[in-house]
């Protein structure tokens, strides 16, 4: 069934079941292979989007459910790959397999558009839904309040 | 570095064989370590181009521990370019061109830091040739700068770029005799250097095997049995067929032990027999992953489960109880006279630890990509051994190695899951079936349910002090898995591993249960369990003296070592040891520090991997007996080298941070069916729960060793020693929740 998304500000037509969950749509049908498949059931954050700007985990939304709303991956997060957050991320050398990474700063560059000098308590509540099987967490923290410091100075 | 036998042989349990029993027979991947080799060719590693750009090829797989930002900067530091000039490049598998490609076992730093430095001081050699035969001056005369050849008597000089055309036919000086760099004037190991892929990964580039696309690729998923070993005895094929995308359904039946060959005779149509190191199931293939994902619901299998199905996890636990006590079935190490020395104690003290089976849950499931066209295999391979996966698939699909092409990508964690190739064979042999390029994902249940576990296991002590509060008797007796002397792939215990010769009379036994399941190894194998077991253990006696765990570990690290009959000795350096211990202790103020209140702290070393770490923990646990990890110090002795002391921090970080989960996680068995399908039941550490680390390195003069594994296995016992402290009660049965406790 054709489906008109709105992804990274492109206006596309995809002709995918409704109930197909946006992740694999992203993934397999737009070639947006930067959204992670991780669990399936919304555990851990590896498919963080932005759906009309609000967090909205890929994998366990309908791709019919965002019709007519304004989805952003993490290839559409900045034009240039230069969001405070990417940069910071950089910076602070976060990765280590890299793999839940883009969920992990969509999620914090959607803390930032509405906190944008978050405290660790809001840190931590904000990103405990994004697991990093690598253990990164320190680094993101840091990297957390790196962008929100480089954000503010700009 | 020269690896000893003990090293070997943890390399070769480490390298994946499953437990076979008859069943399963994975081959070892492939060993590359000490085997003398001819020299490595410069040319194959760096590329110089005219305007001084350097492309230096990574040669192994980047699973999350860094070496392909480390292994580069060994060979830039030796070739002294600039860093910011260098380009890295993942290579393809070749082990001929490129040595080794395999990451296991802690071993991709010393296995390589050698010869990396090698290749990069030949290939600066080889520039300084070229550039004194143009100014026609003594070779003894130049030197380099960041990326330049210099004269210094005529002042000239000249960048790589310049040199690089008529250096790349040069041939290579002899590798071994390369003058290396003097370690103090390194201008890039040792400087924190950040990964080479943070833009690609940041920008969600399409870096890992999964994001792998190729013309014309089919998508594919396995229903396996849900018991191990279990095969299918029909399936509504015809049904799953007519599925919106659904492309080809196949029935995977059982191959014959050890081999390609037929052994099922099954009628069903649509049976194809499987490669050797497959699971049975049913395949399911269509356009998109999605198709062939939601076509499972449809699935309907009549499965014969086999011999596995009775298995339980109440059953295990009965039967260890019952091996524990009854005789041992196998000695492992007896000196001195241990029950006499029990007998004649002033305090013995006996405890039993428990652990269970966990799962990797890598956060990029198992996937394969592979084409197949006219006999020729192309295949993008998340492993941690593409080499031994490619000698798996052919072996398994009867190909030449030489008409199979594999390309290493980038893993989303490997943590020892990717050292048993299945998925690679599997991916092969779906390339081959429908004669085209397939990409195999696995779900996460598939993930969860059909893992190369981390083998559970029971540890009975009985522990004798003497009037003086010294340890004076030990006896371990290890209920484990396999049969007879043949254990499960992670589930054996070496007859050196502490306190072994450090106690005057000492006895360790072994007894095993049989297994239906594939067991493996998981980051630190058998060192994440037992050192948990075996330091927890070790605080429980000294407690018992009335000692400072701190003191009473340092005395049995001033024995002098039992040695082992036969001569084969510890490999374990015991004042590099208590040079860490000391380390953490000064660090963490382990002398004034103050417990009680729902507060304590705990101490733990260990030594694996030719790594040495102490650790202690600072915990808080509330009266509903939450733990909160305020703080772990931990303190590394990896020799005199740290190569990217970034990567080398978040190694430490990372290693932590998993420790943490592993004591929350299990896997159950009820009916031979793993129970845990996901992260909700089989937990990862969250942000919020991540305590805040100091790390201290302890610099020694000894050559440098890996980081990936040493610094995890004391982060458990130290952690649990802490709980102690703070409520005077003992974890001794992991998971946590099975000893009434759970993090905050």
């Amino acid at each position: 069934m054709p489906l008109k998304l709105k992804v990274n500000n492109v206006v596309t037509t995809v002709d995918v079941a409704p109930d197909t969950p946006l992740l694999w749509v992203l993934r397999d049908v737009l070639d947006l292979t930067g959204s992670k498949y991780g669990c399936g059931i919304g555990q851990c954050g590896a498919c963080m989007v932005h759906v009309d700007g609000v967090p909205t985990r890929s994998c366990a939304t309908q791709v019919d459910t965002v019709v007519g709303k304004a989805v952003t991956t993490i290839e559409g997060l900045s034009a240039d790959g230069r969001h405070p957050v990417q940069v910071a991320w950089e910076q602070v050398d976060v990765a280590q397999c890299g793999y839940c990474q883009a969920g992990q700063i969509m999620t914090a560059a959607a803390l930032l558009a509405t906190t944008p000098n978050p405290t660790d308590s809001e840190i931590d509540a904000a990103m405990s839904g994004n697991l990093c099987r690598c253990g990164t967490y320190l680094r993101i923290r840091a990297a957390i309040h790196q962008a929100a410091a480089a954000s503010q100075k700009a | 570095m020269r690896l000893n036998r003990r090293s070997f042989l943890q390399m070769s349990a480490l390298a994946g064989g499953g437990l076979a029993l008859g069943i399963y027979d994975f081959p070892l991947a492939s060993a590359q370590f000490g085997a003398p080799r001819a020299d490595l060719t410069p040319q194959a590693f760096i590329k110089i181009a005219s305007d001084g750009t350097i492309t230096i090829m990574a040669k192994c797989p980047e699973i999350g521990q860094g070496v392909k930002t480390m292994l580069p900067m060994m060979i830039a530091e030796e070739l002294d370019a600039d860093w910011s000039k260098v380009r890295v490049e993942q290579a393809d598998l070749n082990e001929t061109l490129y040595g080794g490609q395999s990451d296991g076992g802690s071993t991709t730093t010393p296995s390589n830091y050698l010869p990396m430095r090698r290749v990069g001081a030949a290939c600066r050699q080889m520039l300084i040739s070229v550039a004194a035969k143009r100014w026609g001056v003594l070779e003894a005369d130049c030197t380099t700068g960041p990326c330049r050849v210099l004269h210094p008597i005529s002042g000239r000089s000249i960048g790589y770029g310049e040199l690089a055309a008529d250096t790349a036919n040069c041939a290579p000086p002899s590798l071994s005799s390369v003058k290396l760099k003097d370690p103090k004037d390194f201008r890039i190991l040792g400087k924190a250097t950040l990964n080479v892929d943070n833009h690609a990964i940041v920008t969600g580039k399409p870096l890992f095997g999964i994001d792998v696309k190729v013309p014309g690729m089919l998508h594919a998923v396995i229903e396996r049995s849900p018991v191990f070993g279990g095969k299918v005895k029909s399936a509504n094929l015809d049904e799953i067929k007519k599925l919106p995308g659904v492309r080809n359904v196949l029935i995977i039946a059982p191959a014959s032990a050890g081999s390609a060959g037929p052994a099922d005779t099954t009628t069903e149509p649509g049976t194809v027999i499987a490669a050797a190191g497959m699971e049975p199931g049913v395949a399911i293939v269509a356009d998109s992953w999605w198709q062939a994902q939601s076509a499972r619901r449809s699935l309907k299998v009549d499965w014969d489960a086999g011999a596995g199905a009775d298995q339980t996890s109440e059953k295990f636990d009965q039967k260890a109880a019952e091996l524990i006590s009854a005789p041992p079935q196998n000695t492992l190490r007896t000196y001195g006279d241990v029950d006499g020395a029990l007998k004649g104690a002033a305090k013995v003290v006996e405890a039993t630890y428990a652990y269970p089976f966990i799962a990797h849950g890598t956060l990029e499931p198992m996937d394969a990509t592979a084409s197949y066209k006219d006999g020729k295999l192309e295949m993008w391979a998340t492993s941690q051994s593409p080499g031994g996966g490619k000698s798996q698939v052919a072996r398994a699909l009867n190909m030449q190695a030489t008409d199979i092409t594999v390309h290493i990508c980038r893993v989303g964690g490997g943590f020892g899951r990717r050292l048993t190739n299945d998925y690679m064979v599997e991916g092969a042999w779906l390339a081959k079936q429908v004669g085209g390029a397939v990409k195999l994902v696995w779900s996460r249940e598939d993930d969860m349910t059909h893992d190369a576990y981390r083998p559970g296991g029971y540890h009975a002590f009985k522990g004798g002090l003497d009037a003086q509060g010294k340890l004076v008797a030990w006896r371990q007796h290890f209920i484990t898995y396999g049969e007879g002397q043949r254990y499960a792939s992670g589930a054996t215990l070496d007859a050196t591993e502490f306190p072994s010769g450090r106690v005057p009379s000492y006895a360790l036994f072994a007894s095993a249960q049989p297994l239906i399941l594939r067991t493996g190894a998981l980051r630190a194998p058998g060192h994440n369990a037992y050192a948990w077991a075996i330091k927890a253990f070790v605080d429980e006696m000294a407690t018992a003296a009335g000692r400072d765990p701190l003191e009473f570990h340092l005395e049995l690290l001033s024995a002098t070592p039992v040695p082992v009959t036969g001569g084969r000795g510890d490999s374990m350096n015991a004042e590099r040891l208590k040079g860490v211990l000391q380390l953490v202790a000064e660090k963490s103020g382990w002398a004034n520090r103050k417990s009680g209140a729902g507060k304590g702290f705990g101490l733990a070393c260990h030594y694996c991997h030719a790594g040495y770490f102490a650790e202690v923990a600072e915990v808080t646990v509330d009266n509903r007996n939450r733990i909160k990890v305020n703080k772990v110090w931990a303190a590394g002795d990896v020799g005199n080298q740290i190569m990217n002391p970034s990567g080398a921090e978040a190694q430490v970080q990372g290693a932590i941070i998993e420790g943490m989960s592993q004591m929350a996680q299990e896997i159950t068995i009820r009916d031979g069916r793993p129970q845990q399908t996901n992260y909700n039941s089989h937990p990862i550490l969250r942000l919020r729960q991540a305590p805040a680390i100091e790390l201290y390195w302890h610099m020694t003069e000894f050559p440098p060793t890996g980081l990936g594994e040493p610094a995890l296995p004391p982060v458990l016992p130290a952690i649990a020693n802490a709980v102690f402290a703070a409520t005077g009660k003992r974890i001794r049965t992991l998971p946590l929740a099975r000893s009434g406790f759970s993090w905050a």
